[in-house]
Order: structure tokens, then C-alpha cells, then sequence
């Protein structure tokens, strides 16, 4: 049921039709146009659409997706294409529908603290545009300068302060959207309370496999009014990860509590020149955040915390460029991990928060044992672990090795009793996995409701379910898409 | 009416789904009107469901059956310094857990950390083909498969019956301090209302409350800083702290309802600060009551006899009168995703 891709009708009509709703310059068909769009932040997936189309308006959305559905072509909706599981990755013989020039803020509230904004606005515009009444987007996945709005409701993105602010689902209060079936829905709206279901609940996490957002209303929050951030170094990651545990339990709810290691370290020093303290496996980050009054009367608990749990060194920033230099270490440590090495995955296990330094034991020795780096940044506060796993992709079989690593880690993470992706969705890279975390029954569960959604299996397939599992599926006699070549790696 | 099924195991809640052609769960039964359906619907208890099942503090998760009493679960995590943020209604009337994630509603708490939706992570649920299924995460945070468990806040039991959740919980703020601000009317309240939710302050809650005479704001955190913040605030909008007991008295009334008209609907409705004024008015002409909360988003109104419109949709909770009031036309969507978790149409529809 999850993703039957009804057999092209006939590409050429659909191109003709395709030029009926674009003018030519915003159809991109040529084997270089498309280049650029064949992979998302997962680069060893690769695929060339048919076509690409750059609407500029909600309407031309609208009816590329009622086409799409008409001609049966499968579309893939873009952002910035910063997915880290493939979720952007086009599907063969189907179209790309690239959101970016859907990029204006139709509307901020200053008086109920909101914002509506099309798919294709960058995250950190949103706050940008709001920062002058004092309010922010609080979502801050690393990738915020570039990726969109959109993306981050296709899959829930998370960030650094998701201990205390949630995900964007939590700040998701409305949401206009084109499904599959190429219904116009509008579920939500200005309000923080709703009647019913949650239907934008239910939207925001879909992965692109219900249809596409155009509009989206987004809850804005007062900015806080003081930080106090610590940058602590830890000669172990125990004992970094003791120190979370001695912040958790002591009441505190800090905005933030990222741990980074050493290897990841070494790489966010090259790019970004920050110097951490020298000779530690591990740096904590905490900040805490809230009126000047409240942070001044917890400042003196944290800093006593930590410095019980026996750092080498802990830095409190001293002002607002100290803060932004440690996060501009922490969220640089993606891209600077790519110094280290031509080609990494990011993973995004989830394990219990109490067992985080079990799991980065774990990691460390199957790291060690398959002779594969793996550099760790994570989420200590969410047990959000994002391994980067190492690899060359021009030796051969190195990607497959990697890849193996990769499933041993989310298995770990499933057998904790944790998830196999906090924030970064299923997409094509762990939809074999997700049979791990969910039986026979709940999977046809989660088919049902996205075959409600798409019932031809048009919008972004492939995606998020592994092939084969759902009942219907198998009956139906339907084709793994890799074995039908709508998808391929290179 | 058949007798309510009384299933002990989460095995013979499905069996008691599976066992009838239409069902309805139920739980303390605190919101009759949310359970009172056509007499060939046969209702589920999930009062013999009971009891926390797995409760990490050092995780901000707990995981409980579905007929636990809120009560049991508020002790429980107040021992170990920690709350459900949203403050949820009807404690001490008896509400639970599934009733209140199916009900949707959350109290003047909300207004900081989020609502119902923003502290649910995963249920056990029975699905409309009788099947347990289990979907979202024990954990904070978890991005794998389609936000089923959201979808299910304010989904009135329709949907599925749910036989375990697991909610994310915060510390407890050490102290509270409720500041009362008198108001002339709903313009005045909604300026409060708006002025304040955007300030520095992190208020905790900000209602307007029944007696349509004052501003309700409660500041939560460290003891020290909250007298600071009190008196800052205070030279912005006149009026006084409540001493803890009134503070006290004036949050349990509102959380369990004790302004409302005995008879009569009580409903709730979802709006906007600026909405207030109408709504307020509106109210006043059917010598209704009316309590405001998380900042103006959120209302629930009591009236001595049934009305057929407020101008804004409304969703009656207790008392006669028809489930919906105003409600906007469904998509076509809303019944596709009905019949794909109820194939056979065991539960109600969502519109009686
Ligand atoms: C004064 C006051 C009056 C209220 N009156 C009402 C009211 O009349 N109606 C109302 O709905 N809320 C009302 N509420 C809110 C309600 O009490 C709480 O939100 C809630 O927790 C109800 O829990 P309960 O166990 O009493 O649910 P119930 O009242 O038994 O059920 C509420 C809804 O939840 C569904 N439900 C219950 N358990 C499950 C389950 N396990 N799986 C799936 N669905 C389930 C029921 O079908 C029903 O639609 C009121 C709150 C207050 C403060
Ligand atoms: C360096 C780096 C750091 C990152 N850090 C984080 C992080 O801290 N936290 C985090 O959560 N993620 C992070 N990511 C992952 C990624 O940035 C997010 O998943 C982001 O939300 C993707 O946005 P995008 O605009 O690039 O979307 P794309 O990659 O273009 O698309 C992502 C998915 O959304 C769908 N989609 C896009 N727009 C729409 C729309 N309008 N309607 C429906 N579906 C749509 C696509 O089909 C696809 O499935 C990081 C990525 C990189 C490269």
C-alpha cells in the first residue's frame, strides 16, 4: 500500500502538459539542470528525475501536483536539500517540484506571536524577520542558514534546544497544504489551542509522503532575554556524560546540553579556529536562558554542578560573541567533519538519556573493531546521538562497510529501548530499519494511513517504509523500487 | 445501552474492541457529552486499566495505562520534583490519562511549555480492526513513522481507544507566584493579555478569568527571582500577589471547573487574543461565564442554556446541545483517514 508508483503514463504528454503550467525557463530537463538536483545531503544516493519544476506560486503548485496525480508521475517535493537520509533524493521518472522561490513571509502577528510563511523561507529568516519585536523561531536544526521551512516540517526537524522547546512540530500551529489526492487542505490556524484532532500534528514528520505545505503558520517565542552558556572540557566522556546526568537531576531545565568528542572537536577547531580546552575526550555545552532575574539565581547552582563533575576546564562565555563562537564550533561540526574526511553519514539514534554513555561505549568499539572512524556530536540532553561515521567513497566497498556500522549503531539504539532517527527522518537511508522499531501490524497501520493520504503512492515514494513489508504490498505483487530502478546508488 | 466492558489487560482491551460491532472508550466519564453516543454503541471503561507502568525521572518520561487517574500520576511525579506542564483538567473529579490526551485539553499551564500535543510521545492503542498496535517512542524525542500519538489529541476517542501512553514530563519549578491584575473589560484583559505573553518575563500561566473582572498571571521558577519579576510586572499593569492559599484556591477552581453553571453546556473553543472582545460579548448576552487561558488562546464557556452559535466553533464538553458548534466542513481527508484506522466503523463518527 506504502508506495505502489503507478507506471508512468506517458512522460512526453506529461512534459507537453507540464509547459501548459511553467513557462519553459522553470522547467529544467537537460542532463546539467538536473545534475544538481539527483541527491540531497546523503550524497551516495543518487537519481536523475525527469524534470524539475521551479514554481514561483502556491497555484503552480497546486496544479503540478493535480497533474502529477492526472499523468500518475511520483514527485518529490524540495526544500534546500539538506536532507541527511535521502528524503530529497528524486525518483526516477518523476518529478522534482523545488519550493525554494515559495520564499516570502506573508504574514507576522507581533501581538499573537506568529508568523505565516510560504514552504521555501529559510529558517533563520523567519526569526530575522521577527527579531526587531524581540521574538524568535525557536527550532534550530545545525543547517538553519539553509534549509527551509518546508523541509523542516517534512520531517520535524529538530536542533540544539529541543530539550526545553520541542521540536517543530511544537511550533507548528497551522498549515495549508496540496495533498497527494491533490486536495487543498487547511488544518490549524493562528491559535495555540485547537478543537479536534490534531491534524498539523499528524502532518508535520510525513517525510513528503502526504503532499506538499504552502503555508505554514509558525508560534513565535519572546527571544530569551539572557544566556548563560558553559563550555566545559571533560578528560572522559563519562564523565561528560556523568555531568548531564548531575544537571538533569538537579531540576534544572537548560535550554541546551550538547556534548561533542574529541575527534569531532579536532575537526570543528580547524574549521571555525575555536580552540577547546586540550587533552579531553569530551566538551559539554549547557546554556541556560530566561529572564536576567531567573538565570542569575540558577547561574550559581549550574556552575557549581559542573564543577563537581571534575572538568579539566569550564568556560562560562563572557558575552554574546563568546556564546555565538561556541555555537558556531557546535553547529560548524557537520560540515567540519568533512575535513576530515571526502565522505561521512550522520546518523540520528536515539537511546534513553541514562544510557548515552553505554551507547557511545558501544559506538567506540564497533568503530574500533571495523576500523572505521566515527566522530560523535550529540544531543546529550535528548539522547540524541548524531555519529558521523567516516568513510572514502572511492574505495571500493568502503560505503557498504559504513553503511553496516551505520545499521549496527541504530540497531543498538532500537534495542535501548531508543528510536532510529530523532530528527533526521527515515527517508531512503533507514527504511530497512524501521521494521525494527515497529511489528507486522503497526507497520500496515502506518501503510493504512499514508495510503489515505496517497492513495496512488505518488508523493515522495520510496521513502520512509522498507519495500515488502506492508501485507497489501506483497498481494498486490508490487516491485521494490530499487528493483525497479527508481531508485539507484552510485 | 449495554453494560460498559471492563477489560484488566491491554490483551482484553483488544478483545473488547474486537468483541462488538460499534464501541466507545470511556474513562472517569468527567466529559459526559464527549461520551454520550447513539444507545447501540457500546462503551469500554478503561478504569480497570490502571497504573503507571514504567516512570524514569531521570528520562522526563513516564509511560502508564490509559484509565491511570491524573491524580495518581500528579503524586507520583510531584515526589520526584517533577509535572505535566500542561496542567491538566478535572484531577481531583477523577479524569485520566486516555480521556484527557482523547479530550484535548489542557489547562493554564499550557500557556509556557505547549499543551496536550507538546508533552505526548507514544501510545498503545487499539486500533478500529482490533489490533494493538504501538506507535511513536518511550523516549524524548523520536522522528520514526507518521505523529500518530499527536494526531490522537482532541480526536475524542474516535479513532482508536487507547490502552497506554507515554507523555514527556519537566522539573517541577521550585516556586510559584500569582499575581491577580484588575481589568475595566475584554479590551482592557486582551491588552493585558497580549503586552504580557510577549515580554521577558517567561510567565507561566496568563488567564482571564470568570469573573471577567482581573488577569490571572502566575510566574514559575526559582523563589528568588519571582518577588523581582512580580514587582517589574506590577509597575507595568496595577494590582497584587496573591498570597499562596488564594493563589492555590483560585488555580484548583478554575482546573476543576467549579465556576461553571451545574446544568448547561460547557464548551470549548480555540481562538485568538483579539478575538476575545466578541467572544466576551457574545457570552455576556447569553449571561454565560467565561474563563480565558493560555494567554487568550484558549476558552472555555459556561452557559445556562444551550445556544446554537458563539460565532467562533466550539466543541461542547459537558451539558446538552450538540457536539460541534460551528465547525468549518471536513475534507475529504478526515473521513479517508477514518476508515483507514477504523476499516469497519466500530468507533463514532468524530461529527456526533
Ligand atoms: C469542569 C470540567 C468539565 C469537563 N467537562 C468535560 C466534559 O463534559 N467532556 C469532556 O470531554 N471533557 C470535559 N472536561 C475535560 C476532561 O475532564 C478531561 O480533559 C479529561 O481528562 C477527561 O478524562 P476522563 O477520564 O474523565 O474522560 P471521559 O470524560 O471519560 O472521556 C473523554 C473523552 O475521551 C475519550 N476517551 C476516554 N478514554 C479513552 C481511551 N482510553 N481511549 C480513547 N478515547 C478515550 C472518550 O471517548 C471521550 O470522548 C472537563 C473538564 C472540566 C475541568
Ligand atoms: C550540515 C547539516 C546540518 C544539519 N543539522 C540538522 C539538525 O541540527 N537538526 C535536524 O533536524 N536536521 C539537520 N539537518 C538535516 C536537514 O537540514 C533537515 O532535515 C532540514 O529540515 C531539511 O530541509 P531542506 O529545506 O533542505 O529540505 P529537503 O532536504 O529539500 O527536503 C527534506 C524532505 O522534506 C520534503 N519537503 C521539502 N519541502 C516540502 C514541502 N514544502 N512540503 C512537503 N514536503 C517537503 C522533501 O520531499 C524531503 O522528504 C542537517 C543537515 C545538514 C546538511
Amino acid at each position: 500500500m506504502s508506495s505502489p508508483v503507478a507506471p508512468a503514463t506517458d512522460p512526453v504528454r506529461f512534459l507537453r502538459r507540464l509547459g501548459e503550467i511553467l513557462p519553459p525557463a522553470r522547467v529544467l530537463a537537460g542532463p546539467a539542470q538536473l545534475a544538481a538536483y539527483e541527491s540531497d545531503g546523503l550524497t551516495a544516493f543518487r537519481t536523475a528525475p525527469l524534470a524539475v519544476a521551479v514554481p514561483e506560486t502556491q497555484a503552480e503548485v497546486i496544479a503540478l501536483v493535480r497533474l502529477c496525480q492526472a499523468e500518475k508521475i511520483p514527485f518529490v517535493a524540495r526544500g534546500s536539500g539538506t536532507s541527511l537520509s535521502g528524503g530529497s533524493t528524486p525518483v526516477a521518472g518523476g518529478l522534482v517540484i523545488t519550493l525554494n522561490r515559495l520564499n516570502r513571509i506573508l504574514r507576522v502577528d507581533p501581538a499573537q506571536r506568529v508568523a505565516v510563511v510560504e514552504p521555501g523561507v529559510i529558517n533563520t529568516a523567519v526569526t530575522l524577520a521577527v527579531a526587531s519585536y524581540g521574538l524568535h523561531y525557536a527550532p534550530d536544526p545545525s543547517s538553519q542558514s539553509i534549509c527551509t521551512i518546508g523541509g523542516n516540517v517534512a520531517f520535524n526537524s529538530g536542533g540544539a534546544h529541543c530539550l526545553k522547546y520541542g521540536m517543530t512540530s511544537n511550533h507548528v500551529l497551522g498549515l495549508k497544504a496540496v495533498l497527494a489526492t491533490g486536495e487543498v487542505v487547511e488544518f490549524g490556524g493562528a491559535s495555540r489551542e485547537q478543537l479536534g484532532p490534531d491534524w498539523c500534528g499528524l502532518f508535520v514528520g510525513n517525510e513528503g509522503l502526504f503532499g506538499i505545505a504552502l503555508e505554514i503558520t509558525l508560534q513565535l517565542l519572546p527571544r530569551a532575554e539572557v544566556f548563560h552558556t558553559v563550555l566545559a572540557g571533560y578528560r572522559t566522556l563519562e564523565q561528560a556524560g556523568d555531568a548531564v546526568s548531575a544537571i538533569i537531576a538537579s531540576g534544572l531545565l537548560p535550554g541546551a546540553i550538547e556534548i561533542m568528542d574529541a575527534l569531532a572537536l579536532e575537526a570543528a577547531s580547524a574549521a571555525v579556529h575555536a580552540e577547546y580546552p586540550p587533552g579531553c575526550e569530551a566538551v559539554l555545552i549547557v546554556e541556560l536562558e530566561g529572564p536576567r532575574e531567573v538565570v542569575a539565581s540558577q547561574r550559581p547552582q549550574l556552575d557549581a554542578l559542573i564543577a563537581a563533575s571534575g572538568p579539566v576546564e569550564a568556560r562560562p562565555a563572557r558575552d554574546a560573541t563568546e556564546r555565538a563562537a561556541i555555537w558556531k564550533g557546535r553547529k560548524s561540526a557537520f560540515s567540519a567533519v568533512g575535513r576530515l574526511s571526502p565522505d561521512f553519514i550522520v546518523q540520528d539514534g536515539v537511546v534513553p538519556r541514562r544510557r548515552l554513555g553505554e551507547a557511545l561505549r558501544r559506538i567506540a568499539e564497533m568503530s574500533r573493531a571495523d576500523g572505521i572512524r566515527c566522530a560523535n556530536v550529540f544531543h546529550a540532553g535528548d539522547g540524541n546521538l548524531h555519529p558521523l561515521i567516516l568513510y572514502n567513497g572511492t574505495e571500493p566497498g568502503a560505503l557498504e562497510r559504513a553503511e553496516m556500522l551505520a545499521g549496527k549503531i541504530l540497531h543498538m539504539c532500537v534495542e535501548m529501548g531508543g528510536s532510529i532517527t530523532g530528527e533526521h527522518g527515515v527517508g531512503l537511508e533507514k527504511r530497512d530499519y524501521l521494521a525494527e522499531m515497529f511489528n507486522a501490524d503497526e507497520l500496515d497501520c502506518l501503510h493504512r494511513l499514508h495510503h489515505a493520504f496517497d492513495p496512488l503512492g505518488l508523493a515522495n515514494p520510496g521513502k520512509m517504509f522498507p519495500d515488502g513489508t506492508a501485507p497489501a504490498l506483497a498481494q498486490h505483487g508490487l516491485h521494490p523500487l530499487e528493483k525497479a530502478g527508481l531508485i539507484s546508488r552510485e | 445501552m449495554n453494560a460498559p466492558l471492563t477489560p484488566t489487560t491491554l490483551a482484553e482491551l483488544a478483545d473488547a474492541v474486537r468483541s462488538v460491532p460499534r464501541v466507545l472508550a470511556i474513562g472517569a466519564h468527567t466529559k459526559p457529552r464527549l461520551c454520550a453516543v447513539a444507545p447501540e454503541v457500546t462503551l469500554i471503561s478503561t478504569l480497570g486499566l490502571s497504573g503507571i507502568t514504567e516512570y524514569q525521572p531521570d528520562e522526563f518520561t513516564f509511560t502508564a495505562l490509559a484509565g491511570t487517574s491524573l491524580r495518581e500520576i500528579a503524586s507520583t511525579l510531584e515526589a520526584r520534583g517533577q509535572y505535566l506542564p500542561f496542567d491538566p483538567y478535572l484531577i481531583e473529579a477523577g479524569a485520566t490519562l486516555g480521556g484527557t490526551l482523547a479530550a484535548g485539553l489542557s489547562g493554564p499551564g499550557r500557556f509556557r511549555f505547549g499543551g496536550v500535543r507538546d508533552f505526548i510521545l507514544g501510545v498503545r492503542f487499539v486500533d478500529g480492526a482490533g489490533r494493538l498496535v504501538r506507535l511513536g517512542g518511550k523516549v524524548v524525542k523520536n522522528a520514526a513513522g507518521f505523529d500518530i500519538p499527536k494526531f490522537f489529541v482532541g480526536s475524542l476517542g474516535r479513532f482508536g481507544v487507547f490502552g497506554e501512553l507515554t507523555f514527556k514530563v519537566f522539573p517541577r519549578p521550585a516556586a510559584t507566584l500569582t499575581l491577580r491584575l484588575p481589568v475595566t473589560d475584554a479590551n482592557a484583559a486582551t491588552q493585558i493579555l497580549t503586552a504580557a505573553a510577549g515580554a521577558r518575563w517567561e510567565i507561566d500561566a496568563l488567564d482571564f478569568l470568570p469573573t471577567a473582572d482581573a488577569i490571572a498571571l502566575r510566574l514559575a521558577g526559582p523563589a528568588a527571582a519571582l518577588p523581582l519579576l512580580a514587582t517589574e510586572i506590577l509597575t507595568r499593569f496595577p494590582g497584587e500577589i496573591l498570597s499562596a492559599a488564594s493563589a492555590d484556591a483560585l488555580w484548583a477552581d478554575l482546573r476543576e471547573l467549579r465556576w461553571t453553571f451545574a446544568d448547561g453546556p460547557l464548551l470549548k473553543l480555540a481562538l485568538t487574543p483579539s478575538q476575545l472582545p466578541a467572544l466576551a460579548a457574545t457570552v455576556r448576552n447569553h449571561a454565560g461565564k467565561l474563563h480565558v487561558t493560555a494567554g487568550g488562546n484558549a476558552a472555555l464557556v459556561s452557559l445556562p442554556a444551550p445556544i446554537v452559535s458563539l460565532g467562533l466553533p466550539a466543541l461542547t464538553l459537558r451539558g446538552p446541545g450538540p457536539l460541534w458548534l460551528d465547525a468549518p466542513t471536513s475534507p475529504a481527508i478526515v473521513a479517508a483517514v477514518k476508515t483507514a484506522l477504523d476499516p469497519y466503523n466500530r468507533f463514532p463518527s468524530l461529527a456526533a
